[in-house]
């Protein structure tokens, strides 16, 4: 089956006003009528239910964390982009556009990303609006920073906390849709599964985290913002809970799953520093604005930093890409980090890891400047590491950070799914192969504020929905599975802890599925994968009972499913015979190491149909068309 | 140098609201002074799984500081010794080898208990939603750049802004009151052009939920700001009395 994206047809810059208008609207009295589910509340669920919300509809909002205000959004440091030429140094929605198209190696469609930088403007409008505290200049104008894989200035930023202040900006405009009795909130509930009824998506089931009851929900439509599933990985820069479990059990209910094996390593986070470890930190790409990355000349050099003389020292990626530099698009400064350290020439205890150098700036704009932008980051690092970034360069080495991929969506952000809408990252739609610097809030926000608004309409309008109640057959079969699985996880009381496991599945992964990856390392991943699943439903001990909050059991469940999903990303990436972006498979390499396309056989996304548990998916390809950018070979030097 | 240290952990458990709690004693061996807290605790959990007991509940989740999700008083302070610093951000080199670390839970009427250390902090939305916004929808917003604002002013805003609901400053008041969380609030967005508007209406509404949720009074105790993790000054309590005044006596809302 070849896949329909719904893109409207005309010209790429007038496809959104022409669909907006050819979309019926639902009528503001009828909006009440309508239930809607949305799950997840991070930037983008959070922005969609409280526009839902404010359009007239009941919506229902749903998170794991003991607030909104928590999800793993909170986290983004370094900013958000859009396309308002401020500093007036060449920027315009068409740049925007193409800059992204690029950035992600010409693996998305054009028209989703050129609606996400026509709505950019009307995000960063809404954030001062809402009474987000940007960084303002001294004219009290709004201030820009540079971001990788451009060369304008177009990230907005409240000092290294721009996720924090853009999430507690959607969250206060949830919060007054609640206080106003138009989202109702459930805050500790677990998503576990989506409940079809006569071939569409009408609810969900959730476990109540702190009963530990399972309870259905109904509704018109469901709306997934469920986030990344980075933590396949273990080790990432995701927040704890961040988890495949939505977006899995949606696929096994017949939502496509889209270029799984789309993944991005951050080229600037703290280093692995022992086997306890929980977690990775990112340090904000905003820091390589100011901070040059280098490595020793010489392999094996173990002197101090301070201690190697300029001329031993080598900047690669000023040398190898001088027009952008230290700049360069996230997969492509990660690639050049390890291939560095598997010359020998990494530093630090492991030598997986190098150097970001504020030596320079510091000379040049004084310490205080330099405070004053990243003095956050610094403490941060500082914390963590018990070195002092001002004194001696920060070490870095690339980590798990986003997942490109994620549940097919058409141009109206629906699955393939009847009546389940997908958003922010749990999508795949606009960063193709590899995502650039602050352009996830940006596309999280545009889902939630912008889109989902228009399109949900559209299908409400358009689709006979019969009654249904969370008493029935549907929902009650739905339950009586999701209990079956709890069950059979707490009483295998095996020898080994979740977590155990799942490090175990982590080194899998970003040893075979990792930064570089090969057809005979893939191949031998899916065999280890399978094998550990087996062992994880024989061997796993997972202590207390399903009826108290049990947060072993919480882990289990997602472990579990990163299990099956961890296997369908290592054959999304087998299937993919062609590099492009985060995905580097080492047998298709130009001659200067960076990746190779291949536009005539793999110009598509990829996207897998659930087929049964012992059945391989089914493939289905959506060619992507290029009507208005050129494809090349990405070039950043 | 990281290096191995030995501890003795003093744990308050509660199975549930309603349970009774008692402390219980655990060693903690072998730690890295690398760790962070909460890994020394998960350490703790791993071997407590393989024994057959149950393992310490607590929040956490972006362990790096900003989801306000962990905390815990070490040592009767809230998020442990350090200053400006989150749990998840507290690094066991800040301990020694043979220490006795007693872990309790926030205690806080507002704050019911849910399981060991895990708390339910519900009332800190109920507080936000009745007035913690500025009433604009989606859309309706005009050009970004069309009404400057003061750098000091956007600075002073984004001092406030940066709480992170996490509780501390609740559970170090000796009147368990919610006063600076509120008050961050509520100054960030008086500070802005944006927020004027609504700011005494907003004043008020707020000060009144948070009585009702059962927090307590001020009395300049100041415990809230010495260890609150993100260093929120009580300058905004100032700022938000002064809105509250204006609010009881200029409108006619009470
Ligand atoms: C450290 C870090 C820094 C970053 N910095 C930047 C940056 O500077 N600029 C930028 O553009 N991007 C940045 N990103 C990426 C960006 O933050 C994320 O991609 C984005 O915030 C994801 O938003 P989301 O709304 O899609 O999902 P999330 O914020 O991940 O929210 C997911 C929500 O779903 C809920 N949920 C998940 N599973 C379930 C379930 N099963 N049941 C119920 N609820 C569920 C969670 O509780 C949560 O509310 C950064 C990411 C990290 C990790
Ligand atoms: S876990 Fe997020 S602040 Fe500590």
């Amino acid at each position: 089956m070849q896949l329909d994206g719904k893109v409207p047809s005309g010209p790429l810059a007038q496809k959104w006003d022409k669909h907006r208008f050819e979309l019926k609207l639902v009528n503001p009295a009828n909006k009440r009528k309508f239930d809607i589910i949305v799950v997840g509340t991070g930037l983008a669920g959070g922005s969609a239910a409280a526009t839902l919300a404010e359009l007239g509809y009941n919506v229902k909002a749903f998170c794991i964390q003991d607030s909104p205000r928590r999800a793993h959004s909170i986290a983004a440091q370094g900013g958000i982009n859009a396309a308002k030429n401020y500093p007036n140094d060449g920027d315009s929605i068409w740049r925007l556009f193409y800059d992204t198209v690029k950035g992600g190696d010409f693996r998305a469609r054009e028209a989703n990303v050129h609606r996400l930088a026509q709505v950019s403007n009307n995000i960063i409008d809404q954030g001062v609006a809402q009474g987000i505290p940007f960084a303002r200049d001294y004219g009290g104008l709004l201030a820009n920073r540079s971001f990788g894989g451009a060369q304008v200035s177009r990230t907005f930023y409240a000092r290294g906390q721009t996720g924090q202040q853009l999430l507690l900006g959607a969250y206060s405009a949830l919060s007054r849709q609640v206080g106003l009795g138009k989202v109702t909130l459930f805050t500790r509930r677990e998503m576990i599964d989506v409940v079809v009824a006569n071939g569409k998506a009408r609810g969900i089931v959730v476990r109540n985290l702190v009963t530990g009851q399972l309870e259905s929900h109904a509704a018109d439509a469901v709306v997934l913002a469920t986030g990344g599933y980075g933590n396949v990985f273990f080790l990432s820069t995701n927040a704890m809970a961040s988890n495949v479990t939505a977006a899995y059990r949606a696929y096994k209910r017949g939502a496509f799953f889209a270029n799984p094996c789309f993944t991005q390593i951050h080229p600037t986070c703290i280093p692995v520093h022992g086997t306890y470890q929980s977690k990775l930190t990112l340090m904000s790409e905003s820091l390589r604005n100011d901070g040059r990355v280098w490595v020793p000349k010489n392999p094996g050099d173990k002197r101090a930093p301070h201690q190697i003389p300029e001329s031993e020292r080598h900047y690669y990626l000023e040398e190898k890409y001088p027009s952008f530099g230290n700049l360069v698009p996230r997969d492509v400064a990660s690639r050049n980090a390890k291939e560095q350290c598997d010359q020998g020439k990494g530093v630090g205890d492991t030598g997986l890891a190098v150097y970001l150098d504020f030596g320079d700036a510091i000379k040049r704009d004084g310490r205080d400047v330099i405070e004053k932008k990243y003095g956050n980051l610094f403490h941060m690092y500082e914390k963590i590491t018990a070195d002092n970034p001002y004194q001696a360069p920060m070490m870095i080495y690339p980590a798990v950070h986003y997942t490109m991929g994620g549940l097919w969506v058409d141009y109206n952000l629906m699955s393939t799914l009847p009546g389940l809408f997908v958003l922010g990252e749990a999508n795949f739609s606009d960063h193709g192969a590899n995502r650039l610097g602050a352009s996830a809030l940006m596309q999280g926000l545009a889902d939630g504020y912008f889109v989902i608004p228009y399109t949900i309409g559209g299908y409400l309008c358009d689709t006979q929905l019969d009654a249904v109640s969370d008493s029935d057959a549907a929902f009650k079969d739905t339950e009586r599975q999701v209990k079956q699985r709890i069950d059979k996880l707490l009483s295998i009381n095996g020898k080994r802890t979740v977590d155990d496991i799942h490090r175990q599945l982590g080194l899998i992964m970003w040893d075979h599925c990792g930064m570089a990856r090969n057809n005979e390392g893939l191949d031998k991943a899916r065999g280890k994968i399978q094998q550990l699943r087996a062992e994880f439903w024989e061997n796993v001990k997972v202590p207390g009972s399903v009826s108290q909050f049990n947060q072993s059991l919480e882990r289990a469940g997602r472990v579990a499913d990163f299990l099956e999903f961890a296997e369908l990303m290592v054959s999304d990436a087998r299937a993919r015979q062609e590099s492009c972006g985060g995905h580097f498979n080492e047998g298709f390499q130009s001659e200067e190491n960076e990746a190779l396309r291949d536009d005539e056989n793999y110009c598509h996304v990829s996207s897998w149909e659930y087929k049964g548990d012992d059945t391989e998916p089914e493939f289905h390809k959506e060619p992507l068309e290029f009507e208005n950018v050129k494809l090349t070979q990405r070039s950043y030097k | 140098m990281s290096k191995s240290i030995n501890l003795t952990l003093k744990v308050w458990r509660q199975d549930s609201p309603f349970a009774k709690g008692r402390f219980e004693s655990y060693k903690a061996q072998n730690i890295s002074t690398d760790m962070s807290f909460l890994e020394m605790i998960d350490v703790v959990n791993e071997q407590l799984t393989l024994q057959h007991k149950d393992p310490i509940s607590f929040d956490h989740d972006c362990r790096e500081g900003i989801c306000g999700m962990c905390g815990c008083m070490v040592n009767g302070q809230a998020h442990g010794p350090e200053k400006g610093t989150t749990l998840c951000q507290l690094h066991m080199r800040h301990f020694s080898n043979g220490d006795t670390i007693v872990i309790e839970p926030w205690r806080s009427r507002a704050f019911k208990l849910i399981k060991d250390l895990t708390v339910d902090r519900g009332a800190f939305d109920k507080i936000i939603q009745a007035g913690g916004y500025i009433s604009v929808n989606a859309g309706g917003a005009q050009d970004a750049n069309a009404i400057p604002v003061p750098q000091q002013n956007a600075e002073q805003a984004m001092d406030a802004a940066a709480c992170i609901g996490c509780g501390a400053c609740v559970a170090s008041c000796p009147n368990a009151s919610a006063m600076l969380f509120t008050s961050a609030k509520v100054s960030q967005l008086a500070l802005l052009p944006q927020g004027r508007p609504e700011a005494a209406r907003r004043a008020l509404k707020m000060i009144q939920c948070m009585d009702k949720e059962g927090f307590g009074n001020c009395t300049n105790e100041r415990e809230c700001e010495a260890r609150c993790p993100k260093e929120i000054s009580i300058i905004h309590i100032a700022r938000m009395n002064r809105e509250y005044i204006k609010a009881a006596f200029g409108s006619e809302e009470t």
